[in-house]
């Protein structure tokens, strides 16, 4: 691969000041059971290349699924035509330095078990007993189990010597049970829509836990047809691992990228209620926040070695004892700005431009074990695993709701409640936030359904977090 | 796209058909899926280009069926019959290795029609050389974001028993937001086939007009319940919901539909709500997954009661249900929602005070099963006071059932319908979009 891109970066004849080649190569294993009935099974592969060329800070791009010389000679006369004619109109003159620097390296996932270490006969197979222990009951209505691989591999070229390899290996898993009593239908799956997503090989199949955990969905989703309500009141709310990767998503990420603080995203994603003054002086919630981006972190779902503009990925902390230190800015949206950033121009595939992406948006641990935060609250409500979630553009009025949760009275945990809901806004909600637990309570997990963009993308992200209390919020149930 | 790229393709995916055809082992079926764009991408912000260029893909989807097994690949189209061959090979080979370790599935529904179709819808867009111009240079001192999307896009289908189906459409779309300083802003969206000069400055006029209205004050509003109209696009986004846990039939049968409780008769919604699928304007194919045809209109919603869910062949076969040519997520393709008695010139007065909505932004089903969904407003939305607009609103959320707004609090719909074009670019130009009026709902709750 290397050669023949050098290669064609050496041939390809067009005036300008830089030329860039990102090739990706993916293929994907999606196998999907629902009531221990095959779905779904096989595999897509995607492979082709995105070729940029800057001309006097314009950058125009021709992405095509073809790897044969002349289509890259093709797609690059493309991309100059597409930045010459756009180049009176440009939004901000780049230059190769410091928004196409250099770079050389590698990055590779770690894992131990390679994806083909079972065949898809015995994933089907146990995907299929999933099913079966999450059957728990004649009240179980639906039953869902899926796993999905994927291996990709990126190679970067520019015609200022940058040469970038990244090798990638997604793994993810979703099971679900849906319980039904008359018109009470309840759903419990395992962390939410889709969040055990990380990074690694087939070892992350088969954990210790995993029948008990899934037998614990099944029974968990008949309990919720027989719990109360969700109270409506003003309380403690206690959010569990799994349903902050949802929080710090929606409302700490998204609202931090530059490129929507820059308005690029305000016709579909939306903009922020953050703005270019407020980094370094913005307390955005209390001072026990603190939350870094960090793509450095072995197996998280977005750990990566470098972005897709060839920035190298190192952990910054975003938000350092509440107070707003940078953003999710790429190389582009930092010169726009004029604000720090991080390496976070990524793009979904080969077929989309780079944009200020989320890689992994972890809250550092605070103090206390799960009993010890629990102990510490009289009256209160725990939450588990995001079923709900909507927020206005600018990342400001949200509601989330969760698959299960547990009142706390006198610092335990006592009833379990059903469609428990919450809603805030962001900044008064973190501000509310008053303990976070320790690293025994951090766990992390992943999507790969983050969207964003024009032409639209659906990326990867990684969120791990501890437990944390937020003081004061307004819960409610469904009905 | 020059007509002989286009019969170039359609030539190179009809041998490659004809290969697997000659290919095909007694016992085996087949289904391809093709799925094609040659595309135009321009994203604005500040009417300045922030990104522009251009996308050439396609990709192929073989599943092979044998003994009751299925499995299938996705490999790249290119359009070069020998490469595309190549890799169809392989996928083959790989698939006849594959399925004997699968195992049965009881509801594999093989393909068994007669189906075939063609269809080219030449379209007359923007040269690569004059798209930034001419979209730009009217909008000056205009704070202006979004994109324009535009070219060929090809679905087509064949299988094993000889069905094909041939759909390229050349379209383009510009979606597109204009700000006031106060973060407030007009919404729109120019699509076609034909790029018209004269209705592109139309639109921007209007939007002018409307960015005067927004640049009063703006008035926030305590949480409550307000009597509100929806404009199209608002309610386009609400129906949308149907597709997402509402009329499809498995969703119904296992517990995952917000409309069961209409399904078991427990609750009707409004005599004066309507909703079909309605496939006469030829904006998107009729072939499914299977190539089968769904009927040119389908009555999902009559009078208020659900006649009829959304069934593809393989639901069929397991709930021992009639299938209706719907596709594989059963979900809405050519929606329609029927008009009513509210003309546009009453809108105001019939509303008289509370709030009018163009857009709705970030929908989710707060609570499904009694269908209640919560999202926010977004882009021109007003306070309206005494048939009179006041002032644009800072934005809020909302949870409300279905059942109440689409029920019992369903004042009326307007006697006009606007064509909410799909631009969604997710895994390729989306295409087609929903026909809808809009509609005037009492006692609507807000939250936050």
């Amino acid at each position: 691969m290397w050669s023949e891109l050098k290669k064609a970066i050496a041939q390809i004849n067009i005036p300008a000041d830089w030329l860039g080649i990102r090739v990706v190569k993916e293929t994907s294993f999606t196998c999907h059971v629902r009531d221990g009935i095959p779905q779904t099974n096989g595999k897509s592969s995607t492979m082709g290349f995105m070729l940029e060329v800057m001309i006097n800070g314009c950058i125009g791009y021709a992405a095509t699924n073809s790897l044969a010389i002349q289509d890259l000679e093709a797609a690059a006369q493309k991309a100059y035509r597409q930045a010459l004619a756009a180049s009176e109109w440009w939004i901000h003159p780049f230059g190769v330095e410091n928004e196409r620097p250099k770079v050389v390296g590698q990055y590779i996932s770690p894992f131990l078990k390679p994806f083909d270490a079972l065949s898809p006969g015995e994933i089907n197979d146990l995907l299929v007993r999933v099913c079966h222990t999450l059957r728990v009951s004649d009240q179980i209505v639906q039953t869902l189990a899926n796993l999905t691989t994927t291996e990709r591999e990126t190679w970067f070229v520019s015609s200022n010597g940058s040469e970038v390899y990244q090798k990638f290996m997604f793994f993810g898993t979703h099971y679900g049970a849906t319980a039904q009593d008359g018109a009470v239908v309840q759903q419990r799956t395992n962390n939410g829509l889709q969040a055990n997503c990380y990074q690694g090989g087939l070892e992350l199949f088969q954990q210790p836990d995993l029948w008990v955990r899934v037998q614990q969905i099944g029974e968990q989703a008949v309990e919720l047809l027989t719990a109360e309500e969700c109270p409506t009141t003003c309380t403690s709310l206690v959010l569990a691992p799994d349903q902050m990767m949802l929080q710090i998503h929606e409302s700490i990420g998204h609202p931090l990228e530059i490129d929507r603080i820059l308005g690029d995203e305000r016709n579909y994603a939306g903009g922020s209620f953050v703005n270019q003054r407020d980094f370094g002086t913005l307390a955005y919630g209390s001072p026990q926040m603190n939350i870094t981006f960090d793509p450095t972190v072995l197996g998280e779902f977005a750990s990566y070695g470098f972005d897709d503009t060839g920035a190298v990925a190192t952990r910054e902390y975003l938000i350092k004892e509440g107070v707003l230190q940078r953003g999710l800015g790429s190389l582009e949206s930092q010169a726009r700005a004029g604000v720090p950033g991080v390496a976070c121009a990524r793009a979904c595939s080969w077929n989309r431009p780079a944009i200020d992406r989320m890689a992994n948006l972890n809250l550092e641990p605070g103090e206390g074990s799960f009993e010890e935060v629990i102990a510490g609250i009289e009256h209160g409500v725990y939450m588990e695993s995001n079923r709900s979630w909507s927020i206005d553009d600018r990342r400001y009025k949200f509601q989330f709701g969760c698959e299960y949760a547990k009142l706390i009275e006198n610092g335990k945990l006592t009833k379990t409640l059903r469609n428990p809901n919450y809603r805030a806004t962001t900044p008064e909600f973190w501000h509310s936030l008053v303990k976070v637990g320790n690293s025994s309570t951090w766990e992390m997990y992943g999507t790969p359904l983050c969207g964003k963009g024009e032409p639209n993308q659906t990326i990867w992200v990684g969120h791990g977090s501890p437990i944390c209390v937020f003081a004061n919020v307004e819960v409610f149930g469904g009905g | 796209m020059k007509h002989e790229e286009l019969s170039a393709l359609e030539a190179s995916f009809n041998q490659l058909i004809e290969t697997l055809l000659n290919k095909k082992q007694e016992s085996e079926e087949f289904t391809v899926k093709l799925s094609s764009e040659r595309s135009q991408f321009t994203r604005f912000n500040h009417a300045k280009v922030r990104q522009t260029g251009c996308v050439t893909d396609g990709s192929i989807e073989l599943t092979l069926m044998q003994n009751q097994r299925s499995s299938f690949r996705q490999f790249p189209f290119t359009g070069d019959s020998e490469i595309d061959w190549q890799l169809a090979y392989k996928a083959l080979q790989e698939l006849r290795e594959e399925l004997p370790l699968l195992p049965l599935d009881p509801y594999l529904v093989l393909p068994s029609g007669t189906n075939t179709s063609r269809e080219v819808h030449c379209g007359n867009l923007l040269a690569e050389e004059v798209l930034v111009p001419t979209v730009l240079e009217q909008l000056a001192e205009l704070d202006f974001a979004g994109i324009y999307a535009g070219g060929v896009v090809i679905k087509a289908y064949a299988d094993s028993c000889g069905q094909k189906h041939w759909f390229s459409t050349e379209t383009f779309s510009l979606d597109y937001s204009i700000f006031t300083t106060e973060a407030q802003a007009v919404k729109g969206t120019f699509a076609g086939s034909e790029w018209n000069q004269e209705a592109y400055s139309e639109k921007i006029s209007d939007a002018k007009r409307q960015l005067q209205l927004l640049s009063r004050p703006i008035k926030e509003l305590p949480r409550g319940h307000y009597k509100t109209y929806f404009a199209p696009a608002a309610v386009a986004d609400l129906a949308a919901m149907l597709s997402w846990g509402g009329v499809s039939e498995a969703d119904l049968q296992q517990g995952g539909s917000s409309l069961a409780s209409l399904w078991r008769k427990e609750k009707q919604l409004s005599v004066a709500f309507h909703v079909k699928e309605n496939f006469q304007r030829g904006l998107v194919p009729r072939f499914n997954e299977l190539g089968e045809m769904a009927p040119l209109e389908l009555p999902v919603i009559e009078k208020g009661v659900l006649v009829n869910t959304l069934v593809n062949s393989r639901t069929a076969r397991e709930y021992q249900k009639t299938a209706n040519g719907a596709n594989s997520y059963e979900s809405l393709r050519a929606p329609e929602i029927s008009p009513g008695n509210l003309s546009f010139e009453d809108i105001l007065t019939h509303l008289n005070t509370g709030l009018y909505v163009s857009n709705l932004h970030y929908l989710n089903w707060s609570d499904r099963p009694t269908g209640r969904i919560t999202g926010m407003t977004r882009y021109a939305c007003f306070w309206v006071e005494n048939g009179e607009i006041v002032a644009p609103i800072e934005n809020l959320r909302f949870d409300e059932s279905l059942y109440r707004f689409w029920g019992d609090n369903l004042v009326d719909l307007t006697n006009f319908q606007e064509f909410v074009s799909e631009v969604g670019t997710y895994d390729g130009r989306q295409l087609g979009g929903s026909m809808v009026p809009g509609m005037l709902v009492e006692d609507f709750t807000y939250t936050l």
